[in-house]
C-alpha cells in the first residue's frame, strides 16, 4: 500500500541538484562531449540502442551521459522517450543478404564464399590492458586491401541447397508487437524474437551459456556471424512507392544445430537466428542460441524442463526495464505496508511468549 | 516537367540518410530560397524495423528507428515530401525542398550539386569501409603433413 505523503520536495530538488554536479564531475577535467561518447564508446551506444529498442546513436550518447553511464538507466530514458513519439509506420523486412559487411566469419564453413572477414574486432587481442590509452594520441590509420562491395550470400543458403537444414517458414505480414499488445502466452517465434531482441543482454547471454552447459543443449555452431549497414526501407503511403529511410547498423548471426529427429521432422539441421541493433555480437550469439532452445515445442523435441527452453521464463524476464522497475518499486516508502507487518510480527510474538508462559506454570 | 518515379525513389533514399549538417552546408551552397505552405510541419516520430527470422522466413518487430517527417508545396504548386533518419527537422526541411524542386527545371543544378556529391560521398565511404574489411580477410594455407 502507498500512501501520499508531503514534505520531501526541498530534499528531493536538492538530491537532483547534487546529482548533477556529481555527474558533472571534476570541473577541472573537460566535459565529455555526446559526439565523444558516440563515437569512442560506441559498442555502449549499440546496447543503449538495441535494448532500449530505439536507433538512434546521438540520442543514445545523450542518454549514457544523463545516465552517468548507467546502461539501464539510460535504456530506460531512452524507451520513455520513444513512447512520446508518433510512430510512422513499419519498414519491410531488411534484407541482411544485402548488408555492406565490416565482418562476416563462420565456424562451419573454411571457404565460404565471400571469405571469412575479421573486422574491427576484440577476438585476437590478448585482453591486457594498454597504457598507451590512458596517454591518448594519433592512431595509425587502417591497412586497406582490394573493396569487394558485392553482397555476400548467407552461409545458410548452401546449406539448405542439399535439403540439409530446416527451412524458414513464412508468417503473417504484420507480426505481433509487444509494444503494442502486452506479451502473451503462448508467444510466437516473431514474438519472442522481438523480445530477445530488445532483452538484457547479460540475461540472455547467462541463458544461452544454461544451454551449452546442458540445460536444454541444442549443439549449436555458429554457422555465420556478420556486423555491417543496410537499408531501411518503408513504403510511403503518400507516395505510393517505398523508399529507403535509414542506415542501420545491424548484427545477424545464424546458427545451424545438430538434430537427429523427431517424430515430426527429419534428421537435419535446424536454426536459431539473432538479429540487434549495432556492432552487439554477443547478444547476437546468445540471441541465436536462446531463439534455438524455445523451438523446443514446434520441432516436436522433448522438454527437458531448461529455463531456457520456459517461454514464459524467458519472456517474463529477459526486459531489464520492466524487471529494474519492479525490483527497485520496493525501496519506496512503504510505511503502511511495514507498519502492519510489524504488528502481526509483535502480536505473533506476544502470543507465543503467554503460551510459553501458560505451560510453564 | 516529368520525372521518372524511379529517379525520384534514390533522390529521397540519398536525402533520408544524408548527414544532416552535410546536407545544409550543399543546400546552402545553392543560394536558394523558393517560398513554399507546409502541408506538414516537421515531425519527428519513428518507424518500426522489421526483420525476418533466419533472414528469409516470418518477419518480425525488431525495434524503431527515429524519423523526421515533413511536406510542403512551392508557389508553382509542386508538392515536396520528405522521410528523412533522425531528429533533425531542417534536416527534413531541406529534403522536402529538394524533393519539390527536383520535380522542376531546377533539377538538373541540384542533381550537380547535391545529390551527385550525396552518392559520391556515400559511394566513397562504403568502399573505404570495404577496403578496410578486405584487408582483414583471412587468407587459409594448408600445413602440409607427412613424410613427402
Amino acid at each position: 500500500m502507498y500512501v501520499a505523503t508531503k514534505g520531501g520536495e526541498r530534499a528531493i530538488d536538492n538530491a537532483h541538484g547534487w546529482l548533477a554536479e556529481e555527474r558533472r564531475g571534476d570541473p577541472a577535467v573537460p566535459e565529455i562531449s555526446t559526439d565523444q561518447i558516440a563515437g569512442q564508446l560506441s559498442i555502449a551506444v549499440n546496447r543503449v540502442m538495441a535494448e532500449g529498442s530505439l536507433y538512434d546513436p546521438d540520442l543514445a550518447a545523450l542518454a549514457l551521459k544523463q545516465a552517468r553511464g548507467d546502461m539501464i538507466e539510460a535504456i530506460f530514458l531512452v524507451r520513455a522517450y520513444r513512447t512520446t513519439l508518433p510512430r510512422f509506420g513499419a519498414s519491410l523486412p531488411v534484407d541482411t543478404g544485402t548488408m555492406e559487411c565490416d565482418r562476416r566469419i563462420s565456424a562451419t564453413f573454411k571457404d565460404v564464399p565471400g571469405g571469412q572477414v575479421l573486422g574491427p574486432t576484440f577476438d585476437y587481442t590478448h585482453r591486457l590492458i594498454d597504457f598507451a590509452h590512458a596517454a591518448g594520441g594519433p592512431v595509425p590509420e587502417a591497412a586497406a586491401g582490394t573493396p569487394d562491395t558485392a553482397p555476400k550470400p548467407h552461409v545458410a543458403a548452401f546449406l539448405n541447397r542439399e535439403g540439409l537444414l530446416q527451412d524458414e517458414p513464412g508468417g503473417e505480414d504484420t507480426p505481433p508487437d509487444l509494444t503494442r499488445e502486452p506479451l502473451a502466452m503462448p508467444a510466437d517465434r516473431p514474438l519472442r524474437l522481438q523480445a530477445l531482441a530488445r532483452g538484457d543482454e547479460g540475461f540472455i547471454l547467462s541463458l544461452a551459456y544454461s544451454t551449452q552447459r546442458g540445460y536444454g543443449k541444442t549443439h549449436p555452431f555458429v554457422g555465420e556471424l556478420r556486423i555491417g549497414a543496410v537499408a531501411v526501407e518503408m513504403e510511403i503511403p503518400e507516395l505510393g512507392f517505398a523508399i529507403e529511410i535509414a542506415d542501420i547498423v545491424l548484427t545477424e548471426c545464424e546458427t545451424v544445430n545438430q538434430f537427429t529427429g523427431s517424430r515430426t521432422e527429419p534428421a537435419q539441421f535446424t536454426r536459431g537466428y539473432g538479429l540487434v541493433f549495432g556492432q552487439s555480437e554477443r547478444k547476437a550469439i546468445s540471441m541465436a542460441l536462446v531463439d534455438r532452445a524455445l523451438r523446443w515445442q514446434e520441432l516436436g523435441e522433448t522438454a527437458t524442463g531448461a529455463p531456457a527452453q520456459d517461454a514464459e521464463f524467458v519472456l517474463y524476464h529477459a526486459d531489464n526495464i520492466q524487471a529494474s522497475g519492479f525490483l527497485e518499486h520496493i525501496k519506496l516508502p512503504h510505511y503502511v505496508d511495514f507498519q502492519s507487518e510489524l504488528e502481526l510480527v509483535r502480536k505473533l510474538r506476544a502470543g507465543a511468549a503467554a503460551e510459553a508462559r501458560e505451560a510453564a506454570e | 516537367m516529368t520525372f521518372d518515379p524511379a529517379d525520384r525513389k534514390r533522390w529521397m533514399g540519398l536525402l533520408a540518410r544524408a548527414e544532416a549538417g552535410r546536407l545544409s552546408v550543399l543546400w546552402a551552397a545553392q543560394g536558394l530560397d523558393p517560398e513554399f505552405d507546409w502541408l506538414r510541419r516537421p515531425e519527428i516520430g519513428t518507424a518500426m524495423v522489421r526483420g525476418r527470422a533466419g533472414a528469409t522466413g516470418a518477419p518480425f518487430n525488431l525495434g524503431e528507428v527515429t524519423v523526421t517527417r515533413c511536406a510542403l508545396k512551392l508557389r508553382d504548386g509542386t508538392v515536396g515530401h520528405a522521410y528523412v533518419q533522425g531528429r533533425d527537422r531542417d534536416k527534413a526541411r531541406i529534403a522536402a525542398i529538394v524533393d519539390a524542386l527536383m520535380q522542376t527545371g531546377a533539377a538538373e543544378a541540384l542533381r550537380a550539386g547535391i545529390l551527385d556529391p550525396l552518392a559520391a560521398e556515400r559511394d566513397a565511404a562504403r568502399t573505404g569501409r570495404a577496403a578496410k574489411a578486405d584487408a582483414t580477410r583471412v587468407e587459409f594455407f594448408t600445413m602440409v603433413r607427412g613424410e613427402d
